[in-house]
């Protein structure tokens, strides 16, 4: 009986050991993990300044333009909102209100007395979220939007 | 209650008990899977936004759910084996191994396979396909690690302290979506992410059935490896004859 009680020990110290050590790691970590910024992090200086990155928000509604390859549009958090200019083929779920997630890294645009940041991506991934319907649920869950 | 647990882990009565399961799991798997590929493809409705595209979490949610429960399994029956040095809890340990890093690869390429027309990457670093991949590497390294020995005990003690180890993992891929921004989106299961009823039936039928799958394949695979292990015994020997005639 000891014998077995020894070995339910050490395998229970094992587990907490090792969930204890990943607790730590994780929160050490953490910070490496993300995968993209928000354009809150950029705004308070979070994001890395002369490194490449990634940054991920919604694609703000009526921000698209479009000049031949070269697509210029507004990545928002609801909070803060970034421009964003990149050229070449995007992916089939971009869209206005779409969520996205750009690589490329920031260039300070100066014209006369003001500068203002864009971001020059030079990958922009689309992100899906997590809702899955037909079109006519989808159409349905908009007017209802739209009444309130 | 101990008496008769006892008497089920022995090699003999598990093999026959193995034995007897497999037609209880094989024909209910082929009628889900048949129907639950009816209902993915054919009843289900076509996504708002994706099309068609999307009905690849048929196969994509149940094969990503499957490849961190059959390490579960994996884990737990190894522990069992440590613990109370039950043989057969090392055997199915053992044996679902390969079929948790099936699940595991499927669940890998049919994201990628999604991922390109949908996201427009093949694969990228975010923390949920991270771990998975750490997870396929898990497996691997599980498998590994069990056959460098020549004592099947020996074997079954080191790569169970293996899989100990590697539970860590799991929570790490649940979590990750909701830890950290991640391109892989969150949860759709369990949230009303899906928002329609024919979706919902078509997943849980695939999900169901890849649980039978899992079973029906520890069940074939555990019978080969008892007989394997117990090739001395007299039973075997008449086993196989029997088999041969």
């Amino acid at each position: 009986m000891t014998k077995r009680h020894n070995r339910m020990m050490l395998v229970g110290l094992l587990v907490s050991g090792v969930f204890l050590a990943g607790y730590l790691g994780i929160k050490a970590f953490s910070e490496n993990l993300l995968y993209f910024y928000t354009p809150s992090d950029i705004m308070t200086g979070k994001a890395p300044k002369d490194k490449s990155f990634r940054v991920g928000g919604l694609v703000e509604d009526g921000s698209v333009e479009r000049d031949g390859m070269l697509v210029k549009f507004s990545v928002t958090d609801n909070l803060e909102t970034i421009e964003v200019s990149y050229e070449g083929i995007l992916p089939d779920l971009f869209r206005e209100g779409q969520g996205v997630v750009a690589s490329g890294s920031l260039i300070n645009k100066c014209v006369r007395w003001t500068c203002i940041n864009t971001f020059n991506a030079t990958q922009v991934l689309a992100k899906h979220d997590e809702n899955y319907m037909p079109p006519e649920v989808a159409a349905a869950l908009e007017s209802l939007e739209a009444k309130e | 209650m101990w008496k008769w647990i006892q008497r089920q882990a022995s090699p003999k009565v598990f093999y026959q008990t193995c034995n007897r399961l497999v037609p209880w799991f094989f024909w209910p798997f082929i009628t889900l899977l048949i129907v639950g590929l009816y209902w993915s493809l054919v009843i289900s409705p076509a996504d708002y936004q994706q099309g068609d595209g999307y009905r690849i979490i048929f196969i994509h949610v149940p094969s990503a759910i499957l490849s961190m429960m059959v390490y579960a399994v994996m884990a737990i029956a190894g522990s069992i084996g440590l613990i109370w040095q039950i043989k057969m809890a090392e055997v199915v340990a053992k044996v679902s191994a390969p079929i948790g890093a099936g699940f595991t690869v499927i669940a890998l390429a049919t994201g990628a396979i999604w991922g390109k027309p949908m996201w427009g990457a093949w694969w990228v670093w975010d923390a949920r396909l991270t771990s998975e991949l750490v997870l396929l590497f898990l497996y691997l390294a599980y498998m590994s690690l069990n056959s460098a020995f020549d004592n099947p005990r020996t074997a079954a003690k080191s790569s169970s302290i293996l899989a100990i180890v590697g539970l860590i993992n799991l929570p790490i891929i649940h979590y990750s979506v909701k830890w950290w921004n991640t391109l892989h989106q969150g949860y759709s299961v369990g949230t009303g992410g899906i928002k329609d009823p024919n979706m919902q039936i078509a997943l849980a039928l695939m999900f169901v059935a890849s649980i039978l799958l899992y079973a029906l394949l520890v069940s074939i695979k555990a019978r080969t490896e008892v007989l394997i292990r117990e090739q001395n015994s007299r039973w075997v020997e008449e086993e196989v004859r029997s088999l041969m005639s």
